[in-house]
């Protein structure tokens, strides 16, 4: 498996996914410039997290610009595979990719801790190999996650199965305790309609190793490694 | 040249956090009946003119394109046409 890791200035997680998919999991990771027109072939991509462009006028308003978004865009549109995580979440939405918008936590604050969210569907390559009963403990590190959409979508995101992730209890009830953001319904992850274009706010990267705290994060990178497989 | 001015703000019912918290700052600091803040955005452009609709049509085309995102945001803008409003060379002061 080769995954292309878009890399925006102000990128801080690209690293961190390479060493994910590449060390921990021993596939091809390539990092990919935004300013590039294309995805070198790769059967995947990440969007990931970080500050692109400062977060100026709004997180991912300015980096959906950039021109290799176009390629993304095409990748999602042929079925392929795309995972946004935290800013690359935010990228996904603005771009149209994801329906919704990131808003500021309720609780205004930078929040940096680990959370635990279950997975609703294993309908997309990113969940597949998921086991639905038990949460998966991930960090969080954003100011914006704070998940909005209007009342419309969130009926289509329920019927259509979009909601992939849902930030709940130790034990994987759903409580306004666990959600630590505001997000409506919960929702810490969401797909399209297709199911192949992922966006969650948890760092699956930094949970891939028993030295990290937790290796939950890496049943994302096996099932989408398994899907490309299959 | 002309000049835009562009207020963008959460859309109403939305929950502004960041308003309520300032609300709460100004009641103690002792001032009374706030109802209701919000905190938004203020962005200002300098524009070529040209014909008042198409001048109006094409800020707005910029705000929902890029200045404000309308799942969560709404806008509101005030154009000063004509502005040659250069400010008057300093007086000398000697």
């Amino acid at each position: 498996m080769n995954i292309a890791i878009i890399v925006f200035p102000g990128s801080n997680c690209d690293h961190d996914c390479h060493h994910a998919v590449t060390t921990v999991l021993g596939q091809t990771a390539t990092l990919v410039w935004h300013k590039e027109n294309n995805l070198g072939g790769a059967e995947a991509v990440i969007v990931p997290g970080g500050f692109s462009y400062g977060d100026y006028l709004r997180a991912g308003a300015i980096s959906r610009f950039s021109p290799i978004m176009n390629a993304v865009a095409t990748h999602a549109a042929e079925g392929r595979p795309v995972m946004g995580i935290c800013n690359g979440f935010q990228i996904l939405t603005e771009s149209g990719l994801l329906p919704g918008a990131l808003r500021q936590n309720e609780c205004l604050h930078f929040i940096c801790d680990n959370v635990y969210v279950r997975c609703e569907t294993a309908r997309t390559p990113f969940s597949k190999v998921i086991t639905p009963e038990v949460p998966l403990r991930m960090p969080i590190a954003h100011r914006d996650g704070n998940y909005y959409c209007n009342p419309d979508t969130i009926s289509r995101l329920e019927d259509n199965e979009q909601i992939v992730f849902k930030y709940c209890t130790v034990d994987g009830k759903l409580d306004s305790q666990a959600n630590p953001n505001g997000s409506m319904e919960h929702i810490a992850g969401i797909c399209n309609l297709e199911g192949n274009v992922v966006g969650l706010m948890p760092h699956p990267e930094r949970a891939c190793e028993a030295d990290m705290g937790s290796k939950d994060g890496l049943t994302l990178f096996t099932s989408v490694l398994s899907s490309i497989k299959s | 040249m002309a000049k835009a001015l562009i207020y963008i703000t959460y859309k109403q019912g939305l929950l502004d956090p960041q308003g309520q918290a300032v609300k709460e700052a100004l009641s103690s600091l002792g001032f009374m009946g706030v109802d209701d803040v919000r905190v938004g955005k203020y962005i200002e452009i300098e524009i070529e003119d040209s014909p008042s609709g198409e001048l109006k049509t094409q800020v707005e085309k910029m705000c929902r394109e890029l200045l404000a995102n309308p799942v969560i945001e709404d806008f509101r803008m005030e154009l000063l046409e004509n502005n040659n409003s250069t400010s008057p060379p300093p007086s000398d002061t000697q």
